[in-house]
């Protein structure tokens, strides 16, 4: 680990007087900023705590949603009566990932701005174009058991790992943000994150100098909700395939289809071509395999993920039977 | 005086059974267990020394070739940074187990990505980290180095070579034959505790406190690194947080806390990272394997072949010992098994939890339930029908066998059906559920060892020697050992172990350590009944002592009467272990749920029967085993190693990506110890115990997936992708 200054500023204003993102870095819980330290993939000169910020309530909003500050804990998060009532698939999702003690410690904010768990994007000695620009990508031609098969980029196919994204997604949650000079905006968790594209090294949204001060739930909907992640092992293992859905039937047919996926690409994967092809439908095997073909229509494997495509379709298949009681 | 035993005759005295303090074989919890769990009980990195300066290995980015320059004055400018060291006498590998000599020396010459080149020494551990990331070293590559086990020609292990009768004749008039290829990948051993040395000089006197199994042959190999006497070097290790094989041989950390502590003129403690114990120490082989069965129509085995592929790196003679127990475990006369190494440029392959069965059981144990299968016969019973009376290969008497016992009772607890079986006979809402049955056999070792027991005047009793205790329960049988034999409390028992100055035991590993270093405290302790059935007037073996007196008699303190008695035991394995196959047995019983969708597959319930000779202590005994088959449950379903394929570099190094089994994948866990007093294994009657419950476990897991969805899944570990591809729709 290198030398590094910290800071911790009592006011959103003083911690953006600090923070301009080019030497120096956000701190939360700091159990995904600290291990990458540690490894030197993060060289933070200075670091920024924000942990006198306030931004640890959950709200309710003028229109029934709720505002989940930046720093409350995922514990925390996962164990409100109101998300554990209206938003379960969120719940879900959290207590799905990590471990209680880790849980503990990780916060909304930087939740969502978990690095990914590419071998190759933690190791240094090995090329990688997200963390050294130009260097190459060590996984594309090596082990890409955890990597993306949608959206992916020639420079980068790492995935996002985490998963109480991919419920905020779903939910189509909102996320806020404050740069400096008091300039807020909210941008959805669907667009906050980015694809790698030409800029791998770019996770999300995020501008120099700008702080995630909440995520704000909208109103709760009628549905089923569900979250099943895939994994080799039954906890403390990051999803191989996770699928958050919100589904609701009317009579026979369906009529809400909101779905998102972990672990297939650089960011929760959502597509909202799904929801229009499954609204109005009769649920049937048929017709989920209509919706996994349009989901995977340009998946691509890159030899050790190439079971991601199969067992994306067989998880989707299996929410969505389960969602709205069909046997397939 | 020592009281010695070379054990050349079977011990059927059980001399044990007539003690009368009642302490042996009883649960009794971990001595040392409160220290433990209070964090009081020191582990390597941790005794306070004064003024050490912390080390750091920097790691190798090439393959193979050389190195050619190092920047060191850049390093030495950085803040704190006291040394680079890249002396000719570092190790870059550890070394084998019971090596007892120096392992591959010379950092300059690179072996494998991720070899150990220099160790970076500062003020402090993030100071020396920092440089160590930071160093620039020149390399010489040398191009082509073979990375994967089909990229190198094998080459035959000739002594593990057997060729007995005429295996393909009697595969092609079998009633039934298997033939299959299994693979398994590589694990890691994954212990708690990383390694860790801190080293100091005092004058020409060497000491380490060092995370190691087995001091005995440390001493000796660092030694031999070094260039210097044994006699100059102390090696201290009380407590090990785990090691599973990994610490066996004396490893990098240590030769480099030594060496980078006599060029600073001051202690120095090198702690591995976590990535650089996966990635430098020990890998167990992946391996390929093929199993030819021949069975008649009653399921009698007359033909029996395996053979398996392994690698290592050139040079290093250790190879992964697939076929151990296939050996010995199922008769056939037409045999046919061979091992072979593929050399190639990966970390080391060595020792890893039960090294050889854990791996090669697993996959005979599939071969056999096909035979089974399709041969109509329960799988139990199949194996019941072949139990040989005699080694079928060395024509030795076995020294005593439960499998049959084993079989059966296991069967009986687990609630076994023997009818007729067909894979998805139950879909429980998305989940098949299913069982299915292995055996288990790891064989049986011995070393030699000595410890020495004190009875002092006040009656309490200390005995001393250079055994481990890798958190398996040694303090523990030991204490309970001697309060026996003495008629004493457990609690007036000290046990001091883990010191190259005590009496030099055997170490741990290879499950071999509470059968030998027992053996030893036993010969000690016989030796002060003597002394007392002597002050007594009696003779030993009428001389009964309990609760610290003579029964019906005089106290201890009354006996001694000031004096302290004092011996050595000194224990050695004789000629017994060539005139008999010495083996523990065992069988498991898994039931499992495999998802209909994902191919997830949870294992459910579990239940191991064992028989390893006389139980020490039967709360440890019992933790070995759930441990055992915890490592059956991670082999089959979670635990392999992925090298790159274009450096050979280990990509998933840390616990969060090489994943062991967590407390949510261990279901409800039962172990049966069937008692057995084998009087060829020691004189205590005591086998190894640890691994056998990793031995064949993973089989009997598999088969309950092909029993509970119809996937006959041929590779370990079965993820739910390889689940996925073979299960019917
Ligand atoms: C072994 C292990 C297993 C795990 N398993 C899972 C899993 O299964 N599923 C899962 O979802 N997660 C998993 N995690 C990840 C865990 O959820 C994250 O580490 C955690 O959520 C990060 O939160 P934090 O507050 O500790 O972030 P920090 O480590 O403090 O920060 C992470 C990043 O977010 C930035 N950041 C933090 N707060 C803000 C803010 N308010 N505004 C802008 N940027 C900010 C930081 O600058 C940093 O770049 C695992 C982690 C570990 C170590
Ligand atoms: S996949 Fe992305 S993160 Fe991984 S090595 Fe390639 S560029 Fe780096």
């Amino acid at each position: 680990m290198r030398p590094f200054d910290l800071q911790r500023p009592d006011s959103l204003d003083h911690a953006h007087s600090l923070s301009d993102g080019e030497t120096a870095t956000l701190i939360a819980g700091g159990t995904n900023l600290l291990d990458l330290m540690k490894l030197q993939v993060e060289t933070p000169e200075r670091l920024v705590a924000i942990d006198r910020l306030g931004m640890n309530a959950i709200e309710d909003t003028e229109d029934g949603g709720l505002r989940i500050g930046a720093l409350v804990t995922n514990t925390a998060t996962a164990n409100h009566d109101r998300i554990r009532a209206d938003y379960p698939v969120l719940a879900r999702a959290i207590l799905a990932g990590a471990t209680q003690q880790l849980r503990n410690r990780a916060t909304t904010g930087g939740n969502l701005c978990q690095r990914t768990r590419c071998y190759y994007f933690t190791n240094i000695d090995q090329p990688c174009n997200k963390r050294e620009p130009g260097s190459g990508c060590g996984a594309i031609d090596g082990i890409a058991r955890l990597h993306g098969v949608l959206g992916t980029s020639p420079q980068c196919i790492a995935t996002y790992p985490g998963d109480m994204a991919v419920a905020m997604s779903a939910l189509d949650a909102v996320v806020e943000i404050e740069g400096a000079a008091d300039t807020r905006r909210q941008v959805p968790v669907r667009d906050f994150h980015c694809l790698p594209g030409d800029t791998p090294w770019r996770d999300n949204v995020l501008e120099p100098g700008e702080i995630i001060t909440a995520v704000i739930l909208p109103a709760p909907v009628e549905g089923k909700q569900i979250y099943r992640k895939v994994r080799e092992r039954s906890s403390y293992a990051f999803a191989l395939v996770s699928v958050a859905a919100v589904i609701a039937m009317e009579g026979d047919t369906i009529a809400r289809a909101d779905l998102a996926f972990g672990g297939l690409a650089h960011k929760p994967w959502h597509d909202p071509r799904l929801a229009e092809l499954l609204v109005g439908k009769v649920p049937d095997a048929a017709l989920f395999d209509r919706a996994a073909d349009l989901l995977l229509e340009d998946a691509q494997g890159y030899g050790e993920n190439d079971f991601k495509i199969p067992l994306a379709r067989r998880t989707l298949a299996a929410v969505l039977a389960e969602a709205t009681e069909t046997t397939i | 005086m020592t009281a010695h035993l070379k054990q050349d005759e079977p011990d059927t005295e059980n001399f044990l059974d007539t003690m009368k303090q009642g302490v042996l074989g009883k649960p009794v919890s971990r001595v040392e267990g409160l220290a433990k769990v209070t964090g009081t009980a020191p582990y390597a990195a941790e005794y306070p020394i004064e003024n050490a300066a912390d080390g750091v290995i920097v790691t190798s980015t090439i393959v193979r070739g050389e190195v050619v320059s190092i920047d060191k004055a850049s390093a030495l400018a950085m803040p704190g940074v006291l040394a680079i060291i890249d002396d000719e006498r570092l190790t870059t590998r550890a070394a084998q187990g019971t090596a007892g000599e120096a392992p591959q020396q010379g950092p300059t010459q690179v072996f494998f990505w991720g070899q150990p080149i220099a160790v970076v020494v500062a003020e402090t551990f993030e100071q020396a980290r920092d440089a160590a990331k930071h160093l620039k070293v020149e390399y010489r590559a040398e191009e082509g180095a073979p990375l994967d086990p089909s990229d190198a020609e094998p080459e035959e292990q000739e002594d593990e070579t057997v060729d007995q009768g005429d295996l393909a004749q009697a595969m092609s008039r079998a009633d039934h034959a298997v033939d299959l290829a299994i693979t398994t990948e590589g694990h890691a051993s994954a212990a708690m505790e990383p390694h860790a040395a801190i080293a100091q000089w005092e004058g020409d006197k060497l000491t380490v406190h060092a995370s190691l199994q087995m001091l005995n042959y440390n001493i000796a190999e660092l030694a031999d690194t070094l260039g210097i006497a044994e006699d100059r070097v102390r090696l201290v290790s009380r407590y090990v947080g785990g090691g599973f094989g990994s610490k066996l041989g004396v490893s990098e950390e240590v030769v480099a806390a030594a060496i980078a502590a006599e060029q600073v003129g001051r202690p120095v403690r090198v702690v591995m990272s976590r990535q650089q114990v996966f990635q430098c120490v020990m890998r167990r082989s992946e391996t390929t394997q093929r199993l030819r069965l021949a069975g008649d129509g009653e399921g009698k085995l007359y033909g029996f072949g395996h053979e398996a592929l392994v690698s290592n790196l050139p040079g290093e003679e250790f190879a992964e010992p697939v076929l151990q127990s296939s050996h010995f475990l199922y008769g056939g006369a037409n045999r046919a098994l061979k091992l072979e190494v593929a050399r190639i440029h990966r970390m080391t392959a060595g020792s890893v939890r039960a090294p050889g069965e854990a791996v090669g059981m697993p996959a005979l144990e599939i071969a056999m339930d096909v035979l089974a299968e399709k041969s109509g016969i329960d799988p139990v019973e199949l194996r019941l029908r072949n139990i040989p009376d005699r080694d079928p290969e060395e024509d030795l008497p076995f020294s005593s066998h439960k499998l049959a016992e084993c079989l059966k009772q296991g069967a009986e607890r687990f609630g076994w059906d023997s009818g007729a079986r067909s894979p998805r006979h139950t879909l429980d809402g998305e989940w098949w559920t299913g069982t299915g049955m292995a055996s288990a056999a790891r064989v049986h070792n011995v070393g030699e060892a000595r410890a020495r027991v004190t009875l002092k005047p006040d009656g309490t009793a200390e005995i001393r020697s250079d055994m481990t205790d890798i958190g398996t329960g040694t303090y523990t049988i030991l204490a309970q050992l001697v309060a026996e034999m003495l008629g004493i409390a457990v609690d007036d028992v000290l046990v001091q172990l883990g010191d190259t100055d005590f009496p030099r035991g055997p170490g741990s590993g290879g499950s071999w350590g509470a059968a030998s270093i027992g053996s030893a405290a036993y010969l000690a302790c016989r030796a002060l009944r003597r002394m007392l059935a002597e002050k007594a007037g009696t003779d030993e073996s009428e001389l009964v002592l309990r609760d610290g007196a003579v029964d019906g008699g005089r106290s201890l303190v009354e006996l001694l009467d000031g004096e302290e008695l004092s011996e050595e035991g000194h224990y050695e394995p004789g000629d017994i272990a060539d005139s008999h196959t010495a083996s523990g047995f065992g069988a498991f019983f898994a039931e499992v749920r495999v998802n209909r969708f994902t191919g997830e597959t949870r294992v459910d319930r579990m239940l191991g029967a064992f028989g390893f000779g006389r139980v020490l202590n039967e709360k440890t005994a019992r933790s070995q085993c759930l441990g055992g088959i915890t490592w059956s449950i991670g082999a089959a379903l979670t635990e392999a190693l992925h090298f790159d394929p274009n450096d050979g570099h280990l990509v998933n190094c840390d616990l969060a990506e090489y994943h062991v089994p967590v407390n949510r994948d261990v279901g409800e866990v039962e172990v049966l110890m069937v008692e057995e007093r084998d009087p060829v294994a020691s004189p205590i009657q005591a086998k190894g115990i640890g691994e056998l419950g990793m031995c064949g476990g993973a089989g009997a897991i598999a088969n309950a997936i092909y029993n509970a969805c119809g996937a006959r899944v041929l590779s370990f570990p079965m993820t739910p992708d390889r689940v996925l591809e073979v299960m019917p729709e």
